[in-house]
């Protein structure tokens, strides 16, 4: 690149932030130097905690007050001319700094769009901020923008609000905010992170179309290797506040230096990994299995949602059928949207069955009565997506653990059941004592396995996970899945479970059964599914799906782009 | 999640008495948050304790009118005798507005008695089920609100007494009145909780276990939706008291031979403000002021404290603080397996009795 005779678009130098809390002074970010080269793509990666996010909103000075910061960020602008350091200068130069040098891209496009002004004005409004154009002036702008991100047909779609794009189209609206007044840098914080993966796999061409075509440099802060490996040039892992690795993004894959990159890159699943063990599972089953009657049969389920006065309802599930059979896993793959919740949450009776049959456990669930299904619901486990909310805050672990033992009539009350909590605690690798603890003082890696605890607490036959790991950080979520097949083993529960990640259910399910807008469009084993997809939805959903190599995910993205010209 | 300092581990759980309200929240607070916590409990706490020995500190009753040298005569200017001179009707001023701090008191407790218990089943039942139940209840709530707290107060006196109150008639009519407007409050901020707390994912976790609905009311909304009842507490207690003020200055207050009264004596005192006889109207209303003051100074600093982004913090020092624990355990708590449980003992997050949203990693 010829940007060697430029100077770095920022440059930051031994920075300290510090947060005063409750609990006292908590650093973030511990004596970190980075600097980003023109037209480069660095990515920070780290978990929850490694302090990336505070790294990044320091290069914008968009630290809440709580904040102290300490060190350098020296920001230059696009053509180099004049360099500043944001920790220093008057806020009224920062608002000056900010969208012409360095402009960001936020994580959840639908809060970072004000959904009563149109995307023409918002746009128009940054354009204003930092110069003197008229009125037609910044339009003319912003539908060139538009067009340039590839929003189609921009001179009409100027005008509409944010409500009317989809959330794809929407975070390219953030991205043509961010480029408008052509800043030397963006600032991406986990710009994916909120969308589905074959809309993921879009933006990242976008903003790789902005590093190419703009020549903006971008720092992607992110905890997802596969973006990683997609777009990065350099990538800097970060851990506890400090920076643990820096290396070109071909060698930190192919060669990791550090033991926590080396973890990571181990946590990280991918497609394929589990192929072997269902095929194992699938041998070891007993002769009759298959005729069994089966755990859960739906048939020609649908489940609508009323629609307000005069609308017609809003149809989640549309004509799905399945069977789970006792002791297997089946996993549900979807995007959001496509009703793979809903036929979980109906399952476990808290969503109503509109037509067709559920069968649980024996029972059918379409119009059924609570009174009736109590008995069958200690036979269900139900794991929640976030461990963080499906524990009351005001009871200890124990308490939480022996509810469906007091609920069930098995223990009289929590002291009661707590020699069987205790068992509980240690089949999901919990030290006892814990249950001793609130919720809150648990990791949410912790908190899921105590979730698992009290899915498991009554022994059922069937177990419903809905999206278990997906709050989870990625070496966390290896250890959770790893203790959800060693239980499922030893318990021999059957599963359903559900997940937006084709690689984390190819690591536990038998079968795999891919929905589609409430349809269910391909149903198989692993090595069916994920080997050869037949149906055209399933192949755009694994090619979509990045890889942490980026030589491979280089050779992916063509055979993406050839799929999709051809869908 | 949680943050780890040095001095705040599991071993020192802090004792009780700094876990009660109010004393907790003194605690935390700093710079002017916590001057207006001091000084609305200050002015409180001598509220309260003059209330409870207004008998030791009175120095005549306050229905007194003769000392032991005859009559105090009315309108006399603060002495020696009379520190604060006495009224038009003849009672000695002081005494009685040390004695008006009882009626105050009382009012406010059976009117917060009488309305919280009322206000929170409702609300409880009413976003619990939701329903036809909770649409009745709303706009019933809604209709109240646009009632004049002190119009109903006026119905309730006339009601409950004539007009003319004795002590236990002028007391419940002030309360009974509060408590119509303050049960729609309650149900509010219950409700709006309920409906809240309904929708997290501990209850629907119970609902799928087969709890009953008492026991999920009851267990796992109940608990987690009274955090916010201090707050409207205390605003209620001073609105409390401004009605029974307010319902004495117009005249349907409490004799002044079954109990002192503010707001009575104000009344009284009206005529005397143009005579240039200030004594008589400057303290009662002080008392009343001063009161509601005091009142209202904790529970907005009460409020401001339960809301982490409100509350103001220690600026931190240059290179104080230690590095947040991150959800990795080194090693991965796994990877200790069953055995090697000890190993993890050292790396378990800090005991944080108040757990803010991470302020660092908006995830």
């Amino acid at each position: 690149m010829s940007a060697h005779s430029l100077p770095d678009v920022v440059r930051i130098e031994n920075l300290n932030v510090t947060f005063a809390t409750d609990g006292g002074a908590v650093k973030a970010v511990d004596g970190v130097t980075l600097r980003v080269a023109p037209g480069e793509v660095l990515a920070i990666v780290g978990e929850s905690g490694s302090g990336k996010t505070v790294t990044a909103k320091t290069i914008l000075g968009l630290l809440p007050e709580t904040a102290t910061a300490h060190g350098a960020v020296i920001l230059s602008s696009k053509d180099g001319a004049n360099s500043n350091d944001v920790l220093a200068v008057s806020k009224q130069k920062l608002r000056q700094l900010r969208g012409t040098d360095v402009s960001m891209v936020f994580q959840e496009p639908s809060t970072a769009l004000n959904p009563v002004y149109t995307v023409g004005w918002q746009i128009a409004e940054g354009i204003r901020a930092h110069g003197e154009f008229s009125r037609r002036e910044a339009r003319a702008k912003a539908i060139e923008i538009l067009g340039r991100v590839g929003i189609p047909d921009p001179e009409s779609r100027v005008d509409y609000y944010p409500h009317q794009f989809s959330g794809g189209q929407k975070q390219r609206v953030v991205i043509a905010m961010a480029l408008v007044l052509d800043p030397g840098l963006i600032v991406a914080d986990e710009p994916t992170t909120a969308l589905d993966v074959t809309v993921q796999a879009e933006i990242l061409d976008l903003l790789r179309r902005c590093r190419d075509e703009f020549g903006t440099a971008i720092v992607l802060i992110t905890h997802n290797m596969g973006v990683v490996a997609d777009l990065a040039d350099r990538v800097v892992v970060m851990y506890e506040g400090k920076v643990v690795e820096e290396a070109p993004a071909q060698a930190l894959f192919s060669n990791p230096q550090h033991d926590y990159t080396k973890r990571l890159l181990g946590s990280v699943p991918h497609v394929g990994q589990g192929t072997t063990r269902a095929t194992e599972r699938a041998l070891a089953r007993e002769p009759g299995w298959a005729v069994e009657t089966p755990v859960v049969v739906a048939d020609n389920l649908k489940i609508q949602y009323p629609g307000r006065l005069g609308k017609p309802g809003f149809t989640a599930v549309d004509g799905v059928s399945f069977i789970i059979r006792s002791g297997e896993v089946l996993g549900l793959v979807g995007e959001s949207g496509s009703g793979k919740t809903t036929i979980g949450r109906a399952m476990a009776g808290l969503t109503r069955v509109t037509d067709g049959s559920l069968t649980v456990l024996g029972h059918e669930m379409n119009g059924f009565k609570e009174r009736t299904f109590k008995k069958v619901r200690s036979d269900i486990g139900f794991v929640f997506q976030d461990p963080a909310s499906s524990f009351n805050p005001l009871l200890t672990i124990a308490e939480c653990v022996a509810e469906p033992l007091v609920v069930h009539g098995r223990a009289a009350n929590a002291g009661a059941a707590r020699k069987r909590v205790n068992e509980l605690l240690e089949a999901v690798q919990l030290p006892r004592a814990y249950g001793d603890r609130y919720p809150h003082e648990l990791s949410g890696g912790q908190r899921q396995r105590a979730s698992l605890a009290r899915g498991l607490a009554l022994e059922p036959s069937l177990l419903i996970a809905d999206e278990p790991t997906s709050a989870l950080d990625v070496s966390v979520q290896a250890k959770v899945l790893e203790l959800f097949a060693e239980l499922q083993k030893e318990f021999g529960f059957a599963a359903l479970f559900i997940s937006h990640d084709l690689a984390v259910v190819d690591i536990l399910a038998d079968r795999i059964a891919v929905l589609y807008k409430g349809k269910l469009v391909e149903e198989g084993t692993g090595a069916e599914v994920l080997g050869a997809p037949k149906d055209a939805y399933t192949q755009r959903l694994l090619a979509s799906l990045p890889v942490p190599d980026p030589a491979v995910q280089a050779l992916r993205r063509d055979q993406l782009r050839i799929l999709r010209a051809a869908g | 999640m949680t943050s780890l300092t040095a001095e705040s581990t599991r071993a020192t759980k802090p004792p009780l008495w700094t876990r009660l309200p109010v004393v907790h929240q003194l605690r935390q607070s700093i710079g002017l948050q916590r001057g207006m916590l001091v000084v609305g409990l200050i002015i409180t706490g001598i509220f309260i304790l003059t209330a409870i020995f207004a008998p030791l500190l009175a120095p005549y009753g306050f229905s007194q009118l003769r000392g032991d040298n005859g009559l105090f005569g009315a309108q006399r200017a603060p002495s020696g005798e009379h520190l604060l001179g006495t009224t038009v009707g003849g009672y000695d001023v002081l005494s009685r507005v040390i004695w008006g701090s009882q009626t105050a008191i009382t009012v406010m407790i059976v009117a917060v008695l009488l309305s919280i218990f009322a206000g929170v089943a409702l609300g409880l039942v009413s976003g619990y089920f939701g329903g036809w139940l909770d649409r009745v209840l709303v706009v019933v709530c809604d209709a109240v609100y646009a009632f004049p707290a002190l119009l109903l107060a006026i119905v309730m006196g006339i009601v409950i007494s004539g007009g003319r109150s004795d002590l236990i008639g002028g007391i419940l009519a002030a309360s009974i009145s509060i408590t119509v407007v303050f049960i729609p409050q309650y149900f509010r901020v219950i409700r709006a909780e309920t409906v809240r707390i309904k929708a997290e994912a501990y209850v629907e976790s119970a609902r799928v276990l087969g709890a009953s609905n008492a026991r999920i009311m009851f267990r796992h909304v109940l608990r987690n939706a009274t955090r916010t009842l201090p707050l409207i507490f205390t605003l209620n207690a001073s609105e409390a008291v401004l009605t029974l003020a307010g319902l004495g200055f117009i005249g349907f207050g409490i004799e002044p031979s079954s109990a002192a009264e503010w707001g009575y004596d104000l009344n009284k005192s009206l005529s005397d403000v143009s005579s240039g006889i200030w004594w008589t109207s400057l303290f009662p209303g002080l008392a009343i002021v001063l009161v509601v003051l005091g009142i209202t100074l904790v529970g907005e600093s009460l409020n401001d404290l339960a809301d982490p982004r409100l509350r103001s913090r220690r600026a931190p020092g240059k290179t104080a603080g230690v590095v947040a624990a991150t959800s990795v355990v080194p090693g991965g708590t796994l990877a200790a397996g069953p055995g090697g449980i000890d190993g993890l003992e050292a790396d378990l997050p800090a005991y944080d009795p108040h757990p803010i949203d991470d302020p660092f990693e908006a995830k």
